[in-house]
């Protein structure tokens, strides 16, 4: 990555000023994974010391600041105790706890990397992001949209109820990208199911849900019908990690013990 | 662009493009014990103090530590030469090119988590790697000189 200019931004009005002047301007957050980008940044604006990495409870959720380091969550007794600390435990995998000091988790969720661990337990958290202009939308309208105008990510709300949890992370070894993440999540019988690192960005496995949440017994049988739903709704790829085949073998055993997992809490 | 920076207790002005990496700042500064393996994060070996937490300083752009304080081995010699000696009796030194981040990073443990556990000195260790000694010599010294320091 090239960077021509450095900004440290003084105010969020005097970050956003800067950052729509030019469309090759951008924010950088911890700055961890730039060094997987080849783009050249005619501005970098820093928001290191607008107090964007604070983690409070705020309208009955964890509100966690954009600039707020992994390692700042991944200690956060409020993030430990929501969803059985499965965002913990997929931040505690992340490489070690030096990378983890400097990335933060607005700019992992921003970067809609498809090798993120992070977006996979955020997707059945139930997961609101605010930005500067927009306002709030959920994650899930996020993974989806294609607007490109300049906003800045401020933070993270993660709806705090009495939530189940199972996350699972398959790796070559420790310090290396997943090969595929689950999350599973029960809230009020109610489940979710994300597959990330397939390779492309986590998902959620809506049919494979809908059908779930339909039924009033979950058993063996219903588990099963639901693993198959939702391998027929994801789409797996390969790369230098794994081959299609493998990650999609990989992900269905995988749902199926997160969904028994939570389904006995 | 002008940096203003303490490394090691001492303010610093260091000129630097907008897009340089503390790593390479500090090694044309002549703070050679910061040393270059992979360039990407992933080996340990460039790991510096940025306010008392340690961080990958091939990752972290010099420009973001302006006013900040960056400690590198010299910083902590009496505690990394504590330490050295617990290596030595364990026998987990040999070339040593991983040993000043390992200090570092064992000052870091010490000053955040008290009484670590066997899983949490090995988890807080993870990403330092050592191609020489294997680990177990190296967690059983780091273990006795936490035990130690508390006493």
């Amino acid at each position: 990555m090239r960077i021509n200019n450095y900004h440290k931004a003084v105010s969020l009005e005097d970050a956003y000023e800067v950052l729509k002047k030019n469309g090759q301007n951008s924010i950088i957050a911890g700055g961890a994974w730039m060094r997987l980008s080849s783009k050249e940044i005619e501005t970098a604006i820093d928001l290191s010391n607008l107090g964007l990495d604070q983690i409070v409870l705020a309208d009955n959720s964890i509100k966690i600041g954009a600039m707020a380091t992994l390692r700042d969550v991944e200690s956060s007794d409020l993030v430990q105790a929501l969803g059985d600390g499965i965002l913990c435990q997929a931040i505690h995998k992340i490489m070690g706890v030096s990378i983890r000091n400097l990335a933060t988790i607005g700019g992992s969720v921003i970067g809609k990397f498809g090798f993120s661990d992070i977006m996979t337990p955020l997707l059945v958290l139930e997961t609101t992001l605010e930005f500067y202009k927009k306002g709030k939308i959920s994650l899930e309208d996020f993974l989806e949209s294609k607007d490109r105008e300049p906003d800045i990510l401020l933070h993270i709300y993660l709806k705090k109820q009495d939530t189940s949890g199972y996350f699972y992370k398959m790796t070559k070894n420790s310090l290396d990208f997943a090969v595929v993440n689950v999350a599973i999540s029960k809230t009020n019988n109610q489940f979710k199911i994300a597959v990330g690192a397939r390779p492309s960005i986590a998902h959620l496995a809506q049919n494979a849900m809908n059908y779930l949440n339909g039924e009033k017994v979950i058993n063996d049988e219903v588990i099963s019908k639901a693993v198959e739903i939702a391998m027929q709704e994801f789409k797996f790829g390969t790369n230098s990690r794994s081959s299609e085949e493998y990650r999609s073998q990989i992900a269905a055993v995988y749902i199926n013990r997160g969904l028994n997992e939570v389904n006995k809490r | 662009m002008k940096i203003k920076v303490k490394i090691n207790g001492y303010n610093k002005t260091f000129d630097v493009n907008p897009d340089e990496y503390l790593l390479d700042t500090l090694r044309a500064n002549d703070y050679l014990s910061v040393k270059k393996g992979c360039d990407n994060s992933s080996c340990g070996v460039c790991t510096v103090l940025f306010d008392g937490k340690p961080v990958p300083s091939c990752s972290l752009l010099t420009v973001k530590t302006e006013g900040h304080e960056i400690t590198t081995v010299e910083g902590i010699q009496k505690d990394a030469e504590r330490l050295s000696e617990y290596f030595g009796h364990q026998g987990a030194d040999q070339c040593g090119y991983c040993n000043p981040s390992m200090a570092l990073t064992v000052y870091a443990l010490k000053h955040e988590i008290k009484n670590p556990t066997d899983a949490e000195i090995n988890d807080y260790l993870v990403g330092n790697l050592c191609r020489c000694t294997g680990y177990q010599s190296q967690h059983l010294a780091i273990k006795k000189y936490l035990e130690d320091d508390q006493l």
